[in-house]
């Protein structure tokens, strides 16, 4: 159920960010969904890719700060309060929500959203309880 | 005008002849009372008897900050406790700070140096002496407070900061002498301008100016914004605190108080006495303090010794401005920082192999410090609360270890540059 993230440090400078994708794609790495966070001095850039070893490997090779996470892909129904539904889930359990961000994915029509969350597990639990539909991570990846 | 003109005029016979006869003293006392150098004088095959002339100071072993760091916090103390009435500290390399300690008699002698130095600079009871320098365990502070308090005039122990209340303090209490860092005295001379004050109108006459490197060009805004004379005081409180050396009006290097210390150029590499007119590392010895007497302290200031006459009439050498550093000691805002300290906080946080880089500058008069600190997988998260919260935990450590405020800079791995063997871990972009 789970989907391991990568998260990249990036200095608010020129070149940066498409020096990891430069990486990335020398090492026919394939980015599925990405975010990126940023401070006046900084960025974290998190990444899902199709091959997330490698994909760590080589940024790390590449002499970048990273670091592997693991988050959930949530199904969310293309429809209004979709999302809202998701979170209201969440927000009944007191499960606190780091950060989300949203992508689509080709085959269906539902948006994929991306929580990351520090209790995972019961987030899991929570939402197949109530029936919403989280992707595992090999279908993520293979997306 | 002397305060001590006995001293301050003394033929250099006659003050030679003082200087052996204090040298014998101090070294018989820490001969007798500090282990440690009992055991640095035995080692080098000394005995007190054996120093006949001022030629045998060059055959003493030197005292280094390292030494004080080693025997923290009272080892090199001559004198047992309850004589001590007083402590101050510097910061030190890494965690423990530098103590140093003083007698009652060590404090009359410091404010007759102080109150000298005053005196020196044209100062006299009639004055109002505003004091900008910290108070604490710094030395700045109450060295010269005492110092103006034994001379007679009146003091205003304001301490650092709060520039409104300092501005409005000189203008209501009639302020004549003004005491701070010279980068503080430049920013106080800036808002004076922004605020409207017309420094014609101020009484102020003279500054002293210390406790970091300035320079002839610094001098001349500063005279022209502030409408005083500035001079430079030179002091450390390993050795007593200001009031080791001090500018006379004639501006031509700062007068070494030799009554009470010797002073001593050396080459810092051999450790051998250079001639006067060359210029190296700074090294000087205590003659008259009790509770901390201090035998040729390496002071790793870079400076010249000049012993021809002064206009002043004063007999005593003068040291030139401190023109570097032998080790890779900064002074950001008159404070004393070393990159090590950086180190330790970083290490302490649990970062194995800390990159890291002080890059110091100078917003408009006052120094600025950034640290850039390459962050490691260990420090990283994909958070931001994280980083910035990893941000604020070192800048608040760095305030408690530093005494200064620096921000921090989170940069990539490799960013800082390495250079063979010895990474560079200054970059001082400050031009004085």
């Amino acid at each position: 159920m789970k989907v391991k993230q990568i998260s990249v440090f990036l200095e608010n400078k020129s070149g940066r960010l498409a020096q990891v994708t430069r990486v990335l794609g020398e090492n026919n790495i394939n980015i599925r969904a990405l975010s990126i966070a940023d401070t006046t001095d900084f960025g974290i850039l998190r990444l899902i890719v199709n091959n997330p070893d490698p994909a760590y490997r080589a940024l790390k090779d590449a002499g970048f700060t990273v670091s592997t996470t693991e988050v959930i892909a949530v199904e969310v129904k293309d429809e209004p309060g979709g999302l809202a539904r998701v979170l209201e889930i969440l927000q009944n359990v007191n499960i606190n929500i780091e950060y989300l961000y949203a992508f689509l994915q080709k085959a269906t029509n539902a948006a994929l959203v991306v929580f990351r969350v520090e209790q995972l597990d019961e987030a899991i639990k929570v939402l197949q309880e109530n029936n919403i539909s989280i992707l595992e991570g090999s279908r993520v990846y293979a997306l | 005008m002397y305060w001590q003109k006995e001293y301050e005029t003394m033929p250099r016979e006659r003050l030679a002849d003082l200087q052996l006869e204090r040298l014998q003293q101090t070294i018989k006392r820490v001969y007798d009372n500090v282990p440690f150098y009992r055991n640095k004088l035995s080692e080098a095959g000394i005995e007190p008897g054996d120093i006949k002339s001022l030629d045998d100071l060059s055959r003493l072993p030197f005292t280094t900050k390292q030494d004080l760091r080693d025997n923290y916090p009272f080892g090199l103390f001559a004198v047992p406790m309850e004589e001590v009435v007083r402590l101050h500290a510097s910061s030190g390399t890494t965690g423990k700070p530098t103590v140093v300690g003083y007698t009652r008699n060590d404090i009359v002698t410091w404010s007759d140096l102080m109150a000298r130095a005053l005196v020196m600079a044209g100062g006299s009871k009639k004055d109002i002496v505003q004091n900008a320098y910290g108070y604490g365990l710094f030395t700045g502070g109450m060295g010269i407070h005492y110092g103006a308090e034994r001379l007679g005039a009146t003091v205003v122990p304001i301490s650092g900061g709060n520039t409104s209340r300092q501005l409005m303090l000189m203008q209501d209490f009639g302020t004549t002498i003004l005491t701070c860092t010279p980068s503080y005295a430049l920013y106080l001379g800036e808002e004076m301008v922004n605020t409207g004050i017309d420094p014609a109108k101020l009484k102020l006459r003279i500054g002293i100016f210390g406790a970091e490197p300035w320079s002839e060009r610094m001098r001349n805004q500063l005279e022209a914004k502030l409408n005083l004379t500035a001079l430079d005081i030179y002091g450390l409180s390993e050795v007593i605190g200001p009031g080791v050396a001090m500018e006379c009006p004639e501006k031509k290097g700062m007068h070494i108080f030799e009554d009470n210390f010797i002073a001593e150029i050396i080459d810092p590499e051999t450790g051998q006495p250079l001639p006067y007119g060359q210029p190296g590392e700074l090294v000087i010895t205590s003659l008259t303090k009790e509770a901390l007497p201090i035998i040729r302290y390496r002071t790793r200031d870079i400076t010249v010794l000049k012993d021809d006459e002064c206009g002043c009439g004063r007999t005593f050498v003068r040291m030139e401005r401190v023109t570097g550093r032998t080790d890779d000691m900064l002074i950001i805002r008159g404070v004393n920082v070393f990159p090590s300290q950086i180190e330790s906080v970083l290490l302490e946080f649990g970062d194995t192999e800390p990159h890291y880089l002080l890059v110091v500058d100078r917003k408009g008069t006052l120094d600025d410090l950034e640290i850039w600190v390459e962050l490691s997988d260990k420090f990283f998260s994909d958070k931001v609360r994280a980083l910035e919260d990893l941000e604020k935990r070192l800048r608040a450590r760095i305030l408690s270890v530093l005494g200064i405020s620096a921000r921090i800079k989170l940069v990539e791995p490799r960013t800082i540059p390495r250079s063979e063997g010895k990474a560079k871990r200054v970059l001082d972009k400050r031009e004085i």
